[in-house]
């Protein structure tokens, strides 16, 4: 067998160096002379003398991809020379390969499990029958479907359970949790000849080995039973008691795989009852399972607490009484009770009494403690986030804290007593705790309202240097309800304090004050004289209108009358017409008021408010006829077509303007109506019908058209969010067609056969290319000029280049016009620079040669993948442009679909006699083989030497933003 | 049965002059060597001459043990070591081993120099005795001599604390010292492993007490010095120079660079500084924070913290200053105090507990005059803050540690006699453990089951798993058959072959026999086939041959029939059986001739053949 293998290996191999001469396709060519796979390891096999060189020859092997047809030759060869080899670590080895092996896509390998089962029932050495079990098992996970391997493959791992090397049972196991199934009996195994006794399910097998003498198998043997959850099979309740037995084990990972098994058998069996031991009550399983993961919390392993606090957040079903332990601590001071700093906060708030200096013996212990009463070791849920929230580990403190976050989101009154201890971790030592904790608070803010102790120390924050934590805590505040006047007041009065201390913050510290505003219109009513700064008999002074902290107020007040119509009336004259003049300025802040008097903006305003609250259906009727009016036209020479399109386009373009909600859809509508619209123009009949040198004006028109289409192609595919395969197949029927009309223009511009010919290669692969990515959607495209090409390609490619460009100057021109469907949701990404703002005329000076920093402060919308695809362009005035990439760390991210672009980039230039301008944008790049369609990662190693990178992937950029002009000045050097 | 003896020098049942003796497995060993605050006679040092009333300590004891720097645990160490003489190993860590030094020299110079007394030990004793000293690392098992070994675990408190698992054999005894189970701005918390030790000797200051999180704290703390900085205030902090005043620094440095305040904040030279220079050095003994950022940034090199001159007190402008000592009885605190008292935007924090009469409690007892020396009267308007900050562990936290360490014994020292109780109480109930409280002098004995290690022949072994049957459970026990030997100190077992073969004996076989009296008329070799048919039939399953000799073999039993001298009809059956369990089952539960009485199975003769 192996002689008639090794012949038919060698076949292969000099068939291909026969044919090699013959071969005219270049990519093609690559693949064949590369000597196949098999015969090459087979020939290194044979040359090498002694374990170590085989070794060798096998690890260099295993670094270079194989192809799916040839993987069954080199297993062959593999598997004979494992029979031959002594050294244990050569068949280690060979043991692994076959398990990469099989991995191959495109390769079955059920045709090798008989051979390593052989093998197996034949190997002596422990290490070896482990890899060739995890081989199987790599194996058995390639062939899911088919139940006679994995019945055969059961069996074997059962016979292997007992075995005395650790690894081996630890395969096995994790060979039974892969793929052991439980509903069914093991019934084959008393006739595999097993000592086990016949009828055991295999979540009983596997739990046998809860027990086991060596820590790395009673891991195994959780993870293995979590396997099987993770597949879908339902445990048994039986497994909760041993699991809960196990989360005392000395071991940390034993512990650490038994509380995520406790916490899954919790989620499976919530309410079924369990005994108490030592007392005849029973509870609820996941009260129990959630007290001992609690109990995990103060474990001894940091690891094991972190696992264990970030179980506790998604065990939602768990009776509020048990919840609310969790943050339960009695103190206690020499046998005496002692009520928390909490309690006492929330006692003098109750008192009425406001921050009391406080005394000595304030915290003096009151009444004595029971002393019989007292329960130092806490049973089950007592103070678990106390402790996860004091613990060293600031891991374990951030888990505690999301834990304690989604708990709270899911149980108001939870969400109450945890208030407390969320505003205390805004003091943590650790910033990324602090921020987590703000955000968390963030969260359930809408369950709370805070007290004015409560409010005094998150605004404390406010001055942290941080920025991220400054404005995650503005974040906070714009969601927040708090209880009085004196509430909002001392938030206004610490975040002028903030603006004053950083300036910089401003647009958010407004954008908070506005959210506060609208949230809390009665509070404010009462403290607007006090605010504006107005006295019923007295004029006084006109604020400054420059200022942002009068900007802050203005806000405030003005959201706050929004839903208060009294307000107004409190107003003084400058105020009315501050608020026009911040109406239009920061209309993103300032709503529309009704004021008494001032027709002119309320009409104004209300128009807009209604076109704003104009119903979103009909404007997404509106779209959709008037893309069907547009898919009628059926030729492109039609009369009226032109103007149609034109019509149409402005339309979709005023209406993304209307209806921000749609923009992003009518945007990309109009992008692609226009390329057609292009398209029609370039094709249009009297251009093509005239002889070549009589129309170069209308050539340069129809080439500038050519390349105006390509570029808007690629905004389309890319500057879009949202799109379908079928879109973006839309799309790139677009593109070809824009490429074949380069072509055709080519030709007739060019003399000669000879540039045509590489062009011609070229275009016809990326017709290749349309087809390999777009199979599935090739049905919709009928008519089209993809389809029409497709089906005439193999007469392309017999064809001669002018031939070809004959053919596609008929089909270009015959092709239907694809009727553009919309997906559910597209989103347009873009960017705003918010500094530097353009506006500064100080130029920023510098000494030429060296480096200045301007900093950036950007905000991307519904940009995918923004750390690698964003990048900054520096326009300098005499051409030069350079392009950076911020980085990973830059980019922050606020809310779903936005993100905040924080860096800076470095200028540098020779001397200039006076201060320029520079430009500075956002761009996005793209690549066409980092589409979203690309073909999938190659082979089954990382290696790529051998693959050239696809030559059809074009790279570019799009712009982002609108430019920013900044000044600046390089001195010369003094000398 | 082997015992532990535990017996507290100092500390039973007291706080200061911790002292305690521990023997174990034949070692003795000496457990911090402190010295008592409140005594200035003989008794502020533990009693030594318990060990010997005169000569060195030095063949009495195995090692010394330190676990931190606090004088309450290594004042007495020069004492010891040079006057009344020690010679052998003392072990602590580095940290420890670096600042011990300056607070001893420090302590010397009061008592000396200050007080004026004489017949203590001096600088040179300070050193030689620092010359003795072996430094441990974290979790290093450090072997003293064959037998004994011992191993630092990290336990807070203050830096370089450690608590040392003790170890001969197999009985293990811990040591916590201080530590603290909740980190703090600079150190981690204590942790230990399950070492299942014999004894864990905790200390147990906050026996009764449950504290509050100290954020709550903290946040408290800096909020009252930020509200006095931001109205122009002064604050005042009087602390002792070591442990706290690191966590206070610590605390208002990054709330300082946190909120990007400038207001200048001091620190009284001295040793503090000195001490500051070994935080500095020891990074790896603080806690995460601080380990994690000090490439950036070493958390002790305070960027706003600046030595502090006698001038600046009377600056203009917001100013924090730390002075020592910390309750306001003398020195710079006090001078600083006095001058800052009168003005109400000023405010002295207290970070710790104060003695009567000194003017730390008076103010904290809200005294608005003082009376000051030259019967001036100094009028208090400032503001007085009491702020507690403790690196003990509370009662949860010792529970806690013992639930991480699981001892079988418990030993309470360190702490009053009325708390102990409480605790002691607790822990019995809680965990089904006897905990013990030794007063001064009073020895505790332990006894421990120790386990002996005994060597095992491996083809033993590997005889005992070919018999089959599941893999050998660590948690239970099993029986097999060998040899035990002891030959020297050494124990192995070993097949009985294997022993016969080294021991040189020959082996005996033990057969046991029976006579059974029956009365046959018939001749012997008839009665004997008459026996074999029946058996025969009776005994289906079982082997029975009738061998020419005359005798009959069931299995491996063989019976013969012989006719006694006397009476013909009287034949007595000889039933022999090798050392087997199965005979006897047979043997009672068929009786051999049904039909025929049986007189003689109930006083089988047994003897060796």
């Amino acid at each position: 067998m192996a002689a008639h293998l090794k012949k038919r290996v060698y076949e292969e191999f000099s068939k291909v160096v026969q044919q090699q001469p013959h071969e005219e396709v270049p990519a093609k060519k690559l693949r064949l002379t590369k000597p196949s796979k098999s015969a090459a390891l087979h020939i290194d096999l044979c040359k090498a003398t002694n374990p170590t060189d085989a070794l060798q020859y096998l690890l260099s092997f295993a670094r270079k991809p194989v192809e799916a047809e040839s993987v069954e030759g080199v297993v062959r060869i593999l598997l004979e020379h494992y029979y031959k080899e002594v050294d244990n670590s050569v068949r280690l080895k060979i043991a692994s390969l076959l398990g990469l092996l099989s991995k191959t896509p495109g390769f079955s390998p059920d045709c090798i499990v008989d051979d390593v089962i052989s093998t197996l029932s034949n190997d002596k050495s422990n290490q070896v029958l482990a890899q060739l079990l995890d081989t199987l098992l790599v194996i058995g996970t390639q062939l899911p479907e088919n139940t006679a391997v994995t019945q055969r493959l059961i069996e074997v791992a059962c016979k292997h359970l007992n075995s005395t090397y650790f690894g081996v049972r630890n395969k096995c196991l994790q060979l039974l949790g892969c793929l052991g199934t439980v509903d069914k009996p093991l019934t084959k195994e008393s006739e595999a000849g097993t000592s086990i006794a016949p009828l055991r399910d295999v979540q009983n097998l596997i739990s046998d080995y809860f027990g086991d003498q060596d820590p790395r198998v009673r891991t195994a043997s959780i993870k293995a039973m979590l396997q099987l959850h993770g597949r879908g099979m339902k445990l048994q309740q039986t497994a909760y008691s041993q699991a809960c037995k196990l989360l005392n084990d000395d071991y940390e990972q034993v512990r650490s795989a038994a509380v995520q098994m406790v916490w899954v058998l919790s989620q499976l069996y919530p309410e079924s009852i369990v005994p108490i031991p030592s007392s005849n009550e029973e509870i609820r399983l996941i009260d129990d399972s959630f007290g001992k993961i609690c109990h995990m919390v103060s474990d001894g392993s940091w690891m094991v607490r972190v696992q264990a606090a970030k179980l506790l957040g998604s065990m939602q079903q768990v009776s509020p009484h048990f919840l609310e332990q969790t943050l339960d601590k009695k103190l206690m001071s020499d046998l005496r009770r002692k009520r928390t700093a909490h309690e006492r906060a929330k006692e003098l708030y109750a008192s009425g009494e406001f921050s009391s200096g406080r005394k000595w013996a304030d915290d003096a212990p009151k009444e004595k403690v029971d002393t019989s009463g007292v329960n130092l070791i806490d049973s089950g849920a007592c103070g678990a986030f106390v402790h996860g929230l004091e613990d060293e580990m600031y891991e374990v403190r951030i888990a505690a804290v999301e834990a304690l976050c989604s708990l709270a989101q899911s149980s108001p009154s939870f969400a109450e007593k945890c208030l407390d201890f969320l505003v205390d971790m805004f003091n943590d030592e650790i910033e990324e705790v602090r921020l987590q904790s703000i955000h968390a608070l963030r969260q359930i803010s809408t369950h709370i309202t805070l007290r004015e102790d409560q409010l005094d120390t998150v605004l404390a924050v406010l001055e942290d240097s941080s920025r991220d934590i400054r404005e995650a805590l503005h974040e906070l505040l714009c969601y927040t309800n708090v209880s009085t006047k004196e509430c909002i007041q001392l938030a206004l009065l610490e975040l002028l304090k903030n603006l004053t201390k950083y300036p910089t913050d401003r647009n958010s510290v407004w954008k908070c004050l506005k959210f506060l505003g609208a949230r809390h219109p009665t509070l404010v009513l009462p403290s607007v004289p006090e605010l504006l700064s107005t006295h019923p008999y007295f004029d006084t002074p006109e604020p400054d209108m420059d200022d942002p902290a009068y900007i802050a107020v203005l806000v405030l007040v003005f959201n706050a009358a929004k839903s208060c119509p009294t307000m107004p009336a409190l107003f003084s004259d400058h105020t009315f017409r501050h608020y026009a003049y911040l109406r239009d300025s920061l209309s993103h802040l300032v709503p529309h008021l009704r004021l008494p008097g001032r027709k002119q903006t309320a009409v104004l305003g209300s128009e807009l408010s209604e076109v704003g609250s104009g119903s979103l259906e009909s404007a997404q009727q509106f779209l959709q006829e008037s893309l069907v009016r547009v898919s009628t036209l059926q030729n492109l020479d039609s009369p009226g077509a032109q103007d149609l399109l034109d019509f149409t386009i402005r339309d979709l373009k005023r209406l993304g303007e209307l209806q921000t909600e749609l923009a992003g859809s009518a945007d990309f509508c109009a992008t692609y109506l226009h390329c057609q619209l292009l398209l029609m123009k370039a094709l249009q009949e009297k251009l093509w019908n005239m002889a070549v040198p009589l129309c170069l004006k209308q050539n340069a028109m129809a080439s500038t058209a050519a390349q105006q289409i390509l570029e808007e192609t690629y905004k389309l595919e890319f500057l879009y969010s949202g799109l379908e395969t079928r879109q973006v197949a839309t799309i790139h029927n677009v593109r070809l067609q824009a490429k074949a009309l380069q072509l055709i223009l080519t030709a007739r511009t060019k003399r000669g056969v000879e540039p045509l010919i590489g062009l011609c290669e070229k275009f016809l692969q990326e017709v290749e290319l349309f087809q390999r990515l777009f199979m599935s959607e090739l049905p919709h495209f009928q008519d089209s000029f993809v389809e029409k090409l497709l089906e005439l390609m193999p007469r392309l490619v017999a064809c001669k280049p002018l031939d070809l460009v004959k053919i596609l100057q008929t089909t270009l021109r015959q092709s239907r016009f694809i009727h553009l469907k919309l997906p559910e949701q597209i989103h347009r990404a873009s960017a705003t620079i918010i500094e530097p703002t353009g506006e500064s005329d100080n130029p920023l000076r510098f000494t030429s040669g060296l480096v200045v920093a301007l900093d950036i402060d950007a905000t991307l919308e519904h940009v995918q993948d923004p750390q690698t695809t964003v990048k900054v362009q520096v326009l300098y005035p005499d051409g030069q442009s350079h392009i950076i990439h911020p980085k990973p760390g830059d980019f922050r991210t606020p809310g779903p679909g936005r993100v905040r672009l924080i860096t800076q980039v470095y200028l540098s230039h020779s001397a200039w006699t006076e201060p320029c301008q520079i430009e500075v944008r956002l761009l996005l790049a793209y690549s066409s083989s980092s589409s979203r369609l690309a073909a999938p990662k190659p082979a089954w190693n990382e290696s790529t030497e051998g693959l050239p990178t696809s030559e059809s992937s074009v790279e570019g950029t799009i712009n982002l933003s609108k430019p920013v002009k900044v000044f600046i000045m390089p001195k010369p050097a003094r000398r | 049965m082997p015992d532990i003896k535990v017996t507290p020098l100092g500390a039973g049942q007291d706080v200061g002059r911790s002292c305690i003796l521990v023997s174990v497995g034949g070692k003795n060993i000496m457990l911090d060597c402190g010295m008592h605050m409140g005594y200035n006679d003989d008794r502020r040092f533990p009693d030594f001459s318990y060990i010997t009333q005169n000569g060195r300590l030095t063949d009495f004891l195995d090692c010394v043990i330190i676990s931190h720097f606090h004088l309450d645990h290594c004042g007495a160490l020069p004492y010891m070591s040079e006057m009344v003489g020690y010679d052998g190993p003392i072990y602590m860590t580095h940290p420890t081993k670096a600042i011990c030094p300056i607070l001893l020299e420090d302590f010397r110079k009061i008592t000396v120099d200050k007080k004026g007394e004489t017949n203590f030990f001096t600088s040179q004793m300070i050193k030689d005795c620092m010359k003795k000293v072996v430094p441990l690392n974290l979790h290093q098992t450090v072997q003293v001599d064959d037998e004994l070994e011992i191993k630092a675990y990290y336990a807070g408190h203050v830096l370089g604390a450690a608590m040392v698992l003790i170890k001969v054999g197999s009985e293990s005894v811990v040591y916590t010292g201080d530590y603290n189970m909740t980190p703090d701005r600079h150190l981690g918390a204590a942790w230990i492993d399950k070492c299942r030790p014999d004894i864990l000797i905790s200390e147990s200051t906050y026996a009764t007490t449950i504290r509050d999180s100290k954020r709550c704290r903290e946040r408290d703390f800096l909020k009252k010095v930020h509200e006095t900085i931001e109205r122009g205030g002064k604050v005042l902090i009087p602390v002792f120079a070591l442990g706290r005043a690191q966590e206070l620094c610590i605390l208002l440095e990054t709330f300082w660079y946190r909120m990007n305040l400038k207001a200048p904040i001091y620190f009284s030279t001295g040793l503090t500084e000195k001490a500051n220079h070994y935080y500095k050095l020891f990074i790896t003994w603080t806690n995460q924070k601080i380990r994690k950022t000090f490439v950036q940034r070493n958390m002790f090199e305070f960027k706003h913290i600046k030595a502090f001159d006698r001038s600046y007190a009377d600056n203009p402008g917001p100013m924090v200053v730390f002075a020592t000592p910390g309750m306001l009885h003398a020195g710079q605190s006090l001078q600083i105090f006095k001058k800052w008292a009168g003005n109400e935007k000023n405010m002295v924090i207290m970070p710790g507990y104060c003695v009567q009469g000194t003017v730390g409690h008076k103010i904290l007892n809200g005294q608005k005059k003082l009376e000051m020396e030259g019967r001036a009267t100094l009028e208090v308007k400032l503001q007085v803050e009491y702020m507690s900050f403790s690196a003990h562990a509370d009662a949860k936290g010792i529970m806690q540690l013992i639930r991480m360490a699981e001892p079988r014994n418990m030993l309470l020292v360190h702490g009053e006699a009325k708390k102990m109780e409480f605790l002691k109480d607790k822990i019995e109930q809680e965990f089904s453990i006897s905990c013990y409280m030794p007063a001064n002098g009073e020895t505790t004995t332990v006894t421990t089951n120790p386990s002996v290690p005994v060597d095992i022949s491996l083809n033993l072994l590997k005889r005992e798993m070919a018999l089959g049957g599941p893999l050998p459970d660590p948690k239970k026990p099993r029986t097999m058959h060998g040899t035990l030997i002891m030959k020297d100190s050494s124990l192995r077992l070993v097949s009985p072959e294997q022993a016969l073969k080294e021991l040189g004996l020959s082996e005996h076989q033990l057969r046991f026999t029976c006579r059974v009296h029956l009365q046959d008329p018939h001749s012997d070799s008839d009665t004997l086939s008459r026996i074999y048919s029946h058996l025969k039939s009776v005994l289906k399953g079982y082997a029975v041959q009738h061998l020419p000799d005359g005798t009959v073999m069931v299995e491996s039993i063989v019976l013969k029939v012989s006719s006694s001298g006397e009476d013909p009809n009287l034949k007595v059956i000889l039933l022999s059986w090798s050392y087997q369990v199965n005979v006897e089952v047979i043997l009672q539960k068929r009786p051999l001739y049904p039909s025929i009485g049986v007189t003689g199975v109930t006083d089988r003769h047994w003897r060796y053949t």
